[in-house]
């Protein structure tokens, strides 16, 4: 891709990309220059389906998206503080270390796959396979907030973190769909309402909201509402039920030696 | 109650007369056969023959004999059919075995005979000419470019960029740290750098003493993504997204809490006493699109490293593996059904997945048909002993070998496939202090770079046989083959010819 494709403005700290057009390789390698050069926050105009943004980076940089990123956005990475102003695809947050992401629509498949840290917010629904292997290390546990729906699997194999769903939006679809949590042996999922017990996995029960529980929601539900600009204060901590793992060894029994 | 209706596999005998009471053999036994009350007892019962004991007896005073109970012989129930049996009998659930399959099947290294110069051709002496093992991995171009510098003098210039360079066709393949103790990761590093070499993490990350060694460390990256982070991603020559495995294709790892200690747990950053569970599948792969993803997820990460994708060699490999090479890989790495393993169900090691002889030569032939054999170096893992297997192996198409088990034996593993228990004698598999206290990494690695010294000689004396001076001249080059003892199907298949034709 030419250079001049990539057009940049970079004043003092804060640079701006037009990404309209551009290959991922391309912007990822100029954001990536941007950030060497000490860019503190980067704005990427008319993204459009590029992958990777920010994959891999450990710096705090603030990364503004506006348009919808591709797959595997913010994948590996450990710091940045990335705003999507749209939708956003698969895969976000995959084995993402810290940081933040916060989507401003609806984001797709596999987010937060192996996420072992920092947050991700999204504000409408979300799908399959979410939160999936989710672990945590001592101070590190990575959040998942959504304000929509979920589909299947969410919260499969989870083994730390926290996810949190709101199930806010049109129509009367479940909050989540089947296989709730299967073969989840660490962290807790917070959901608003109720589901079926055929929704939930082998591996999980609902437990009721202690005061600790009442505490985390009503602490990540303000950050979400200063994050989104939503206006969440109408839900309750008290709305919402928590799902765990009975054992942090599931398997355990399934062996002769 | 009845107790277990299984008789012990082994005999432990304490020579009474012999033993001067030093109990050396209660602190050397992992699996807690000796007490000593008065004098040295053993309870045979738990007893797998490690020889740790016998190693260490300082009078000589311990035989450990197999058990010669006599049992009725049977064709179809052989013991172990019937001990398995009363083994979930006795307690149900699966039956869990360390290491690579112990059964019979036809092993086709066995069947393959190396060609030799014979007066129409020459030999070559390798302890007088150059012979040239130097190995690179990574994709290849599709056309060389020569540069002519000033004098004339040809260059090739792209011929092995972004490639990983090993001095000998052999690399230690991924044992992670969880499932091996840091000793083992220890003496690995140390000697993969000595050989120039590289050794692959596995899966449970790398301990950060370890990032020194980054030359020589291939990271992996499972379904678990246990310690991985993009620090850990640049901690190497390259990145390995495992698929699968080949003693237990298709299924996930499951590192019990036991050997979750404190400095596991930060390596692979999950609390400490959790089981740590491997899903079977990356939940961000379920297609060759999906797969494609991740490898450039990876490259992104990296800078553009070279990635590596393990496979365990099932029936459709060919096919899979032309998938890998077109979604970008850089390396495939095939695990053969007789590779090692920490843990497997015993159903799962010793009846799925195919010999990875087998696989290497399909895979490279597909690869040469489908004109894309050079876009990626093959590695040849499970089942590889000796230096024969690695100049078959390579004959049969691989760049390279991966030895992970037989590193293991040079470091004092008997193969008694206990290592699922956590309380490998020799301070291998195991996570227990004074269990890896015991193995000296630079013993270890001093080990490790005489084994692989010594078949680095013994491929260039077959070289020398074969009256080549280069590796690269044995790469695939199944004509300087002959099979003896496999049915015509087979020989079809390897594209090898019989012995005397
Ligand atoms: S398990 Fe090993 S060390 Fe223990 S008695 Fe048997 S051979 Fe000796
Ligand atoms: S590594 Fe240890 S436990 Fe495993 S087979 Fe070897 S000696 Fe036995």
């Amino acid at each position: 891709m030419a250079d001049a494709a990539v057009k940049k403005k970079m004043e003092g700290e804060a640079a701006e990309l037009d990404a309209a057009g551009v290959h991922y390789r391309e912007l990822n390698g100029r954001v990536r220059e941007l950030i060497d050069k000490g860019c503190k926050e980067i704005v990427l105009n008319g993204v459009n389906g590029q992958r990777y943004i920010a994959d891999g980076i450990a710096s705090e940089v603030k990364i503004v998206i506006n348009g919808v990123p591709g797959n595997d956005l913010g994948a590996f990475m450990s710091g940045p503080h990335i705003i999507v102003n749209d939708n956003a695809q698969d895969c976000v947050g995959n084995t993402m270390n810290a940081g933040k992401i916060i989507i401003k629509g609806h984001a797709g498949d596999v987010l937060g796959y192996g996420m072992r840290g920092g947050k991700l917010f999204v504000t409408g629904d979300v799908g399959y396979r979410v939160g999936i292997h989710m672990k945590s290390y001592k101070k590190q546990v990575p959040v998942i907030v959504a304000g929509g729906r979920a589909g299947d699997f969410f919260g499969e194999y989870m083994a730390g973190g926290i996810l949190v769903l709101l199930g806010m939006g049109e129509g009367d679809r479940p909050i989540a769909g089947s296989y709730l949590g299967t073969g989840m042996h660490g962290g807790a999922i917070y959901m608003r309402g109720s589901v079926s017990d055929s929704q939930l996995g082998r591996e999980v029960r609902v437990f009721d909201l202690e005061e600790e529980d009442r505490k985390l929601v009503a602490g990540l539900l303000e950050e979400f509402q200063a994050d989104t600009g939503i206006d969440y204060s109408k839900i309750k901590p008290a709305e919402f039920m928590k799902l765990c793992p009975f054992s942090h060894r599931p398997y355990g029994n399934m062996y002769v030696y | 109650m009845q107790g277990s209706l299984i008789p012990n596999e082994f005999v432990v005998d304490v020579d009474h007369q012999r033993c001067r009471r030093c109990k050396r053999c209660i602190l050397n036994c992992g699996f807690g056969v000796f007490d000593f009350q008065s004098m040295t007892t053993a309870d045979s019962s738990k007893c797998v023959a490690c020889h740790r004991c016998v190693m260490f007896c300082p009078e000589d005073a311990i035989t450990i004999t197999r058990n010669p109970l006599a049992f009725k012989e049977h064709s179809s129930w052989g013991i172990d059919s019937r001990k398995a049996i009363w083994k979930q009998a006795e307690s149900s659930g699966m039956i869990l075995t360390g290491m690579g399959t112990d059964l019979p099947w036809l092993n086709v290294f066995d069947h393959l005979l190396i060609d030799a110069c014979q007066v129409t051709n020459p030999s070559i002496d390798p302890l007088r000419e150059p012979m040239e093992l130097r190995t690179y991995l990574g994709r290849k171009p599709d056309k060389v470019e020569i540069e002519v510098d000033d004098k004339g003098k040809p260059r090739a210039v792209n011929s092995v960029e972004n490639n990983i360079k090993l001095e000998t066709p052999i690399i230690f393949s991924g044992m992670s740290y969880g499932s091996v103790s840091l000793n083992t990761h220890r003496a690995l590093a140390i000697a993969a750098q000595r050989l120039g070499t590289v050794m692959n993490t596995g899966e449970g990350g790398l301990h950060r003493e370890l990032y020194p060694y980054k030359d020589n460390i291939i990271v992996q990256c499972a379904s678990g993504r246990f310690g991985v982070h993009s620090e850990y991603l640049n901690a190497g020559v390259a990145v390995e997204i495992k698929i699968g495995q080949g003693a237990k294709p298709g299924i996930g790892g499951h590192l019990p809490g036991e050997k979750i200690g404190l400095e596991v747990s930060g390596t692979r950053m999950i609390p400490v006493g959790t089981d740590a569970l491997s899903p079977a599948p990356h939940h961000d792969i379920y297609s060759i699109e999906d797969l494609r993803q991740l490898i450039y997820a990876l490259k992104e990460a990296t800078g553009y490293k070279p990635v590596s994708v393990k496979i365990a060699t099932v029936h459709n490999v060919a096919a899979i593996a032309s998938g890998i090479a077109r979604a970008g890989a850089d390396i495939i790495y095939l695990d053969g059904f007789r590779g090692g393993t920490g843990a497997s169900p015993a159903v799962i090691r010793d009846h799925v997945g195919i010999p990875m002889e087998i696989a290497l030569a399909v895979v490279d032939s597909r690869l040469r048909q489908e004109g894309i054999r050079n876009w990626v170096s093959i590695i040849a893992a499970g089942g590889i002993r000796s230096s024969a297997d690695v100049a078959k192996a390579i004959a049969l198409g691989a760049d390279a070998v991966g030895v992970g088990t037989a590193a293991l034996i040079a470091l004092g593993c008997r193969l008694c496939q206990k290592c699922y228990t956590g309380n490998c004698s020799w301070g291998i598999a195991t996570q227990r202090p004074e269990l890896v206290d015991r193995l000296d990494p630079d013993w270890g690695a001093e080990r490790l770079v005489n084994l692989i010294n010594s078949w680095s000689l013994e491929l260039k004396e077959i070289l020398g046989a074969l009256g080549i001076n280069a590796i690269e001249s044995l790469r695939g080059n199944r004509e300087r083959l002959r099979a003896l003892g496999l049915d015509s199907t087979v020989m079809e298949i390897l594209e090898v010819k019989p012995a005397g034709v």
